[in-house]
């Protein structure tokens, strides 16, 4: 079900008012419902707070999409980033088919209506004294806000100990998004960059590569301070969700690297405006996913020329009016049950 | 499924590559960096030029040369043929000798180091005592005769270098006759010159710095004759018979002295101070040269007075009652005059004036009057004024090629059209296989055109910009204003200019049509030019239109440089490209990007701070885009990071100047002050290089966001036919990528050719792009339906391509500094992608479309990306599947200005400056390749006796200049299929056989 409300974009009021509004507005005033919104990158977010729901306001350009879905068959997994692009991403799920059997998540809290900033990946299968950590610079506000230096680490070889050249994590921000994991610190040698050994390569180089990859940034480091790390006894304690996606061995680098270019295929879709429209993720050309590659297209088409046919002067009044349409839908049972098999299958 | 697909090893495709690239570095254009030695070789007919790095390049005829490289790097000092033979000799500042010598090697001459040589003296003698301050090789072709610091000379062996103590000239044995009194004055102190007596072969002329000059005979071991000069010594030079010898000093003045066997000891003819009486530089060099009207000819150089003109650069040359002082812009090295070699002939007569200069070659033609300068051929000073950016043409029509060629000899007038005089060796070298040009912007506002089809770089046409602009510099104000009866007689020669009147004339883009003549030229302030190539002189008014392209952007302030002034009224050109309308962007920032669309009548130009589509034809501006990032205030204040280092710049002068200051106090004398300066310099910038290491280096790591500084910028531009809009319709579009990672497509619409006048060119917003890696686009390119980049303007109506496949889908391949990017079209849909820095830390610095063809067979060749690195890597990168075929390193990746000069040709080959007057020729094809390939001949001298070797040298020579004679006959076979090959219709039948082929 659709509707269509305007609200005054300078002052939209709590986040209770706006649930109450919305409750009404589709006269549902008992059932508890899930607010998500879809923000310019085309992520499902959530709007369960004030600062959130704020955000979501100020980012209406000029419609707001607003998604509500019944708190008990809610699929939390559907939010967080790149949830809108990772439905495309289909190849990947043929290739890899434990996916499909992903389990429902146990909802312990709602970790689904916050971002992950970071995580420890691949515990299973790196050395202990070995970190490797992931970093969601994506939709984030904060900076990656870390330094690097040249160095030289200690290593043991075949000829005994010898001195080697190395990277080295100089300086943290504060307040930066390294600093605030608390998974990188001061003197961390840096090993691999998204899976790509550092050794041989200059400051410069490791610099450009951390940058070309600052959107999903992958760093296996050798921290400093040795003394935190887990003693492992069995694989998976300690691995969290991200580790199944990445189990590899990490004595391959080249696999790794030709995975994780494929897997960043789906986070990293570049914007087109046509004909001075609303922008849009590019879609990937991918032949093989007819069926579903049709269903996420008729969305985008629907989308697009409802925006294309908006004339530019009622935007442009909805604009100075203060106000901020929205267009948002409430999913229907018997609809939401297709939608979903479709976001599993994709996800 | 890619992560499946390993890097798999095709064994065939892997043998095709074997056949396609091959990378190599072929050939140096231009004028070695820092020429230190300079030496000629009568006999050869090759001079050779030594360095401060150690390379010495040896030069014959055009096509003729030769490149070796001293392991030790250090400078050449000076340079000494053997006599009569294919072998030369260098002294380096290490007090090293080193023997060359020319071989023939499977077919083609080598240079090649032979022996290495250390003068030693006995244990427990100051370095000094050995210090080598002047080289004889002797006639004899057996013995080196080294003069040193203590006087002493000594007599070494070729080509052992053995050293033959009891031939040693000691300065006692030379000082055991000489008068007490003048003895006791002056000790003998070094060697300045040594040489052999040109009648006698066993009486060589030694000169001491103090002025002593003695004549020794080899044969008795004593001194014949003693000339007491009383001036510090510079050079000597022998007259022709044998009979005199004139000396030049270090106050200006030369002295002339009789050698007859009555008198011993004696006193000078005539001694001149020719620039005096006042005080006078010292003449280091002399030149005494008979002719047969008499009159001898005297060159010599410097000696200039030392107050108002000590600062001048200058070669005198005096015969008769003419006398001209060739006035230099940089300092001489060194200058050597070509005469008749003949041993028979009774006369010098000399012919020609070779002069190295720092920056340059400058030849006087003295037969002619007036002694005008010869054109070179090669050495040509790609710097004389500093390059800026440089364009490729690859195959230029024939027509064109013409045209170019008759516009610059018109503007070459005033060169003699004397025969180039060094024609040592024979070029062996097939005919390059097509006409190529190299275009190079200049900071002064010209543009040079280079034929850059073969191993001589060689300069076809200058075009300047700068008359259409008013420039506080004056064209009259020339030093030709200097009067007739002026003295001393200077007179301005060679190009090398480094001053430029205006900063804002520089120029930074150039495209060239090959097939209409258009040249579209843009530069430093914003200005950009379209012309038309004119074969006659023109006076006309050249059209004047603004684009603004801030558009209504508000609140913002240019604080750059303004725009040039235009001259009012009808301007006067020459022969050549003439231009017609000049588009002054606003704000008048550097041009950025620059594409000509030569059918369609348009050009695009892009700045900082958006881009804009200019109609040529119409001589209306169709339309403008701001691509200015509302947070960017970086592209606004103007060229900020240019102010900065300016102020660093300056500072870092201060204390050049001061450094050097310094060290000219602590040496003595050397080798003049100009590369004690240099040394300082290079000394300072070890110094800084060392700071910065102290310092802790660190990267910050930030992902780009949109706020970034120059976002805006528009790096590249792109005129192509094809379906933007839907896939039923083709129309022509233009394409832009910034800096930012932005790629904007336009609709146009042009009128059909009947009525491109009458309507309006309309473009209209189609595309927009936002990379999301927001790197710097570098590139953009159209591939048609058989996957193959869309044809240039023109080359389809010319029959020299193909017409595109307008059937299949196109495709967009967009290459930032990081990936490259396949999108389907119209519908932009992402199809492939190549990272190149996620996966190895490089980022993208140049790219092209190269065809490569194969070796082994004529009929295959592939369309490959050739990309240059920040690393300086090349990559040859397959299309249209974006699969890294090879890698070479190319140049150091601390070169940055290399990287930045370097352009790639149409057909796998490059330039970039490894100096600010050298272009190093690469070649990444293996079917492509242009190096110098050339024989010097050896002719069998086995005779002492020198009329006898005179007359087997002619004999060699003519029997070589009959087989030079079968070589043309070869030539122009090979002339001939080459026409044959640029005939359109042949080239079209070997087309069409070609695509049936596939």
């Amino acid at each position: 079900e659709f509707r269509r409300f305007s609200l005054e974009r300078s002052k939209p009021g709590k986040f209770e008012e706006f649930y109450g509004l919305l409750q009404h507005v589709h006269k549902i005033p008992n059932v508890d419902v899930l607010v998500g919104y879809t923000d310019i990158h085309g992520d499902l977010l959530p709007i369960n707070n004030d600062d959130n729901y704020h955000k979501a306001v100020s980012t209406a350009n000029p419609l707001l999409r607003i998604f509500i879905q019944r708190k008990e068959d809610a699929d939390y997994s559907a939010f967080g980033t790149d949830t809108m692009t990772r439905k495309k991403n289909v190849l990947s799920n043929v290739l890899r088919p434990d996916n499909h059997k992903k389990k429902p998540h146990i909802v312990i809290s709602m970790p689904q209506d916050f971002r992950p900033v970071s995580s420890i990946i691949d515990v299973d299968i790196l050395p202990e004294t070995h970190r490797r950590v992931r970093l969601y610079k994506y939709g984030t506000d904060k900076p990656l806000g870390f330094y690097i230096r040249d160095g030289s680490s200690v290593r043991v070889t075949p000829h005994g100990l010898e001195k080697v050249p190395g990277i080295f994590i100089s300086r943290l921000v504060p307040g930066g998004l390294a600093q605030s994991t608390g998974l990188l610190a001061v003197n961390d040698e840096v090993l691999e960059v998204n899976g790509i050994e550092v050794s041989g390569k200059s400051l410069d180089q490791v610099t450009d590569m951390m940058i070309a990859n600052s959107r999903n940034l992958i760093i296996t480091v050798r921290p400093a301070n040795q003394r935190n790390n887990v003693v492992r006894n069995s694989r998976t304690s300690g691995s969290s969700g991200q580790s199944t996606e990445s189990s590899l061995p990490s004595s391959t680098p080249n696999i790794l690297a030709n995975f994780l270019q494929g897997e960043e295929e789906s986070d990293e879709e570049d914007i087109i405006i046509e004909d001075s429209g609303e922008p849009q993720q590019i879609p990937k050309a991918a032949p093989t996913s007819e069926s579903l590659e049709s269903l996420t297209q008729i969305e985008l088409l629907q989308e697009s020329t409802q925006n294309g046919f908006l004339p530019s002067s009622e935007m442009n009044l909805n604009h100075s009016a203060g106000s901020v349409s929205m267009d948002y839908e409430v999913q229907d049972p018997d609809h939401k049950s297709l939608e979903e098999d479709g976001t599993i299958i994709t996800l | 499924m890619r992560r499946f697909l390993r890097p798999g090893h095709d064994p065939v495709r892997e043998r095709l590559k074997r056949d396609l690239f091959q990378f190599n570095k072929t050939v140096e254009h231009g004028f070695p960096h820092q020429p230190s030695a300079l030496g000629y070789s009568p006999f050869l007919r090759l001079m050779a030029i030594g360095t401060r790095s150690g390379a010495i390049k040896l030069y014959g005829a055009p096509g003729v040369e030769f490149m070796g490289l001293h392991e030790e790097n250090n400078t050449v000092m000076q340079i000494h043929f053997i006599p009569d033979q294919c072998q030369l000799v260098t002294l380096l500042d290490d007090n090293s000798l080193h023997l060359w010598s020319l071989k023939q090697h499977s077919g083609a001459s080598e240079l090649r180091e032979e022996h290495r040589f250390t003068l030693k003296g006995p244990p427990g003698s100051p370095p000094s005592a050995t210090q080598i301050t002047a080289v004889l090789p002797h006639s004899s072709r057996e013995v080196l005769y080294l003069g040193t610091e203590s006087g002493n000379i000594f007599v070494v062996e070729l080509p052992s270098f053995r050293v033959l103590e009891d031939r040693t000239i000691t300065s006692e044995a030379v000082l055991q006759r000489v008068p007490e009194d003048y003895c006791n004055r002056r000790s003998c102190e070094l060697v300045e010159a040594l040489w052999e007596h040109p009648k006698n072969p066993d009486q060589i002329l030694i000169g001491y710095s103090r002025g002593l000059i003695v004549l020794w005979d080899l044969q008795n071991n004593k001194v014949t004759h003693h000339f007491l000069g009383s001036q510090q010594l510079e050079n000597l030079y022998w007259q022709r018979d044998g009979s005199k010898f004139i000396s030049c000093h270090y106050d200006g003045s030369y002295t002339q002295w009789p050698v007859s066997s009555d008198n011993r000891q004696p006193e000078p003819l005539e001694n001149l101070v020719p620039y005096g009486p006042f005080p006078c530089k010292a003449i280091s060099k002399i030149y005494w040269q008979t002719t047969k009207n008499g009159l001898p000819y005297i060159i010599f150089q410097g000696g200039m007075p030392r107050a108002s003109y000590g600062d001048r650069h200058s070669i005198s040359v005096v015969h008769g009652s003419q006398q001209t002082a060739f006035d230099f812009t940089s300092r001489v090295i060194d200058f050597f005059i070509i005469f008749s070699s003949e041993p028979t002939a009774e006369f010098d007569d000399p012919s020609a004036m070779v002069v190295l200069a720092e920056e340059e070659l400058v030849v006087i033609d003295l037969k002619t009057a007036g002694w005008p300068a010869v054109h070179p051929p090669y050495l040509a000073s790609l710097h004389c004024s500093a390059i800026t950016c440089s364009h490729h043409v690859s195959n230029i029509p024939l027509k064109l090629w013409e045209r170019i060629i008759s516009a610059g000899s018109k503007q070459n007038i005033h060169y003699s059209n004397m025969p180039w005089p060094i024609d040592g060796g024979t070029n062996i070298a097939p005919d390059p296989p097509q006409r190529d040009l190299l275009l190079t912007g200049h900071e002064d506002g010209t543009v040079r055109f280079w034929d850059a089809s073969g191993v001589c770089l060689h300069l076809l046409y200058k075009l300047s910009t700068v008359r259409v602009f008013l420039t506080d510099a004056d064209p009259n104000d020339n030093m030709n204003t200097l009067g007739e009866d002026e003295w001393p007689p200077l007179r301005k020669v060679g190009t090398f200019d480094p001053y430029s009147d205006d900063p804002r004339l520089g120029i930074q883009k150039i495209y060239l049509c090959k097939y209409s003549g258009y040249l579209a030229v843009a530069g430093t302030a914003g200005q950009v030019l379209v012309m038309e190539l004119n074969d006659e002189d023109a006076e006309h008014v050249v059209d004047h239109a603004e684009a603004d392209l801030l558009q209504d952007q508000e609140g913002y302030r240019w604080k750059g440089h303004e725009k040039l002034k235009t001259r009012d009224g009808p301007v006067r050109f020459e022969a050549g490209f003439q231009p017609f309308v000049l588009v002054q962007c606003q704000p008048p920032a550097v041009v950025t990007s620059l594409a000509l669309h030569s059918e369609w009548k348009l050009v695009a130009f892009g700045t900082s701070h958006g881009f804009g589509l200019f109609d040529h034809q119409q001589k209306r501006l169709v339309f403008v885009k701001c691509t200015l990032h509302p947070s960017d205030q970086l592209a606004l204040e103007g060229p900020l990071s240019r102010v900065k280092s300016l102020k660093k710049s300056l500072r870092q002068s201060f204390r050049r100047i001061r450094r050097s200051r310094v060290s000219s106090r602590k040496r003595r004398g050397g080798s003049g002050n100009a590369s004690e300066v240099q040394e300082a310099n290079a000394k300072f910038d070890q110094d800084a290089l060392q700071e910065m290491e102290l310092a802790p280096v660190q990267r910050k790591i930030e992902a780009r966001s949109a706020e970034d500084s120059f976002t805006g910028f528009v790096r590249t531009l792109y005129f192509a036919d094809t379906f933007l809009r839907d896939s039923s319709r083709h129309c022509p579009s233009l394409w832009a990528g910034t800096n930012g990672g932005t790629v904007y497509a336009f609709c146009l619409r042009v009128p059909p050719a009947e009525r491109r006048m009458d309507e309006p060119v309309r473009a209209e917003q189609a595309k927009e792009i936002q990379l999301m890696h927001r790197a710097p686009v570098v590139g953009i390119l159209v591939l048609d339906g058989r996957s193959t980049p869309l044809p240039e303007p023109l080359e389809v109506a010319h029959d020299l391509s193909k017409s595109p496949d307008m059937q299949g889908s196109h495709q967009l391949l967009v290459v930032s500094e990081e990936q490259f990017k396949v999108f389907t079209l119209p519908k932009v849909s992402s199809k492939l992608k190549l990272k190149l820095t996620a996966l190895e830390g490089c980022r993208v610095r140049k790219v092209t479309v190269a065809n490569f063809g194969s070796c082994k067979t004529d009929d295959y060749s592939e369309n490959d990306l050739a990309v240059l690195t920040n690393l300086g890597d090349i990559q040859i990168i397959s299309l249209p599947f974006l699969k890294v075929q090879i890698r070479y390193p190319c140049i150091r990746k601390e070169d940055v200005s290399g990287i930045a000069s370097c352009v790639f040709t149409k057909y796998g080959q490059g330039f970039y400056l490894i100096s600010p007057s050298e272009f190093e020729r690469f070649s990444l094809s293996t079917k492509w390749l242009v190096e110098p390939r050339c024989t010097v001949d050896m002719p069998e001298v086995t005779s002492n006796n020198h009329v006898h070797k005179s007359v087997m040298e002619s004999a060699a020579r003519k029997s070589r200049s009959s087989e030079d004679y079968g070589e043309d006959e070869r030539k122009s076979g090979r002339l001939m299929e080459h026409a044959l090959l640029n005939d359109e219709k042949v080239l079209k039948e070997i087309q069409s056989t070609l695509e049936g082929g596939r």
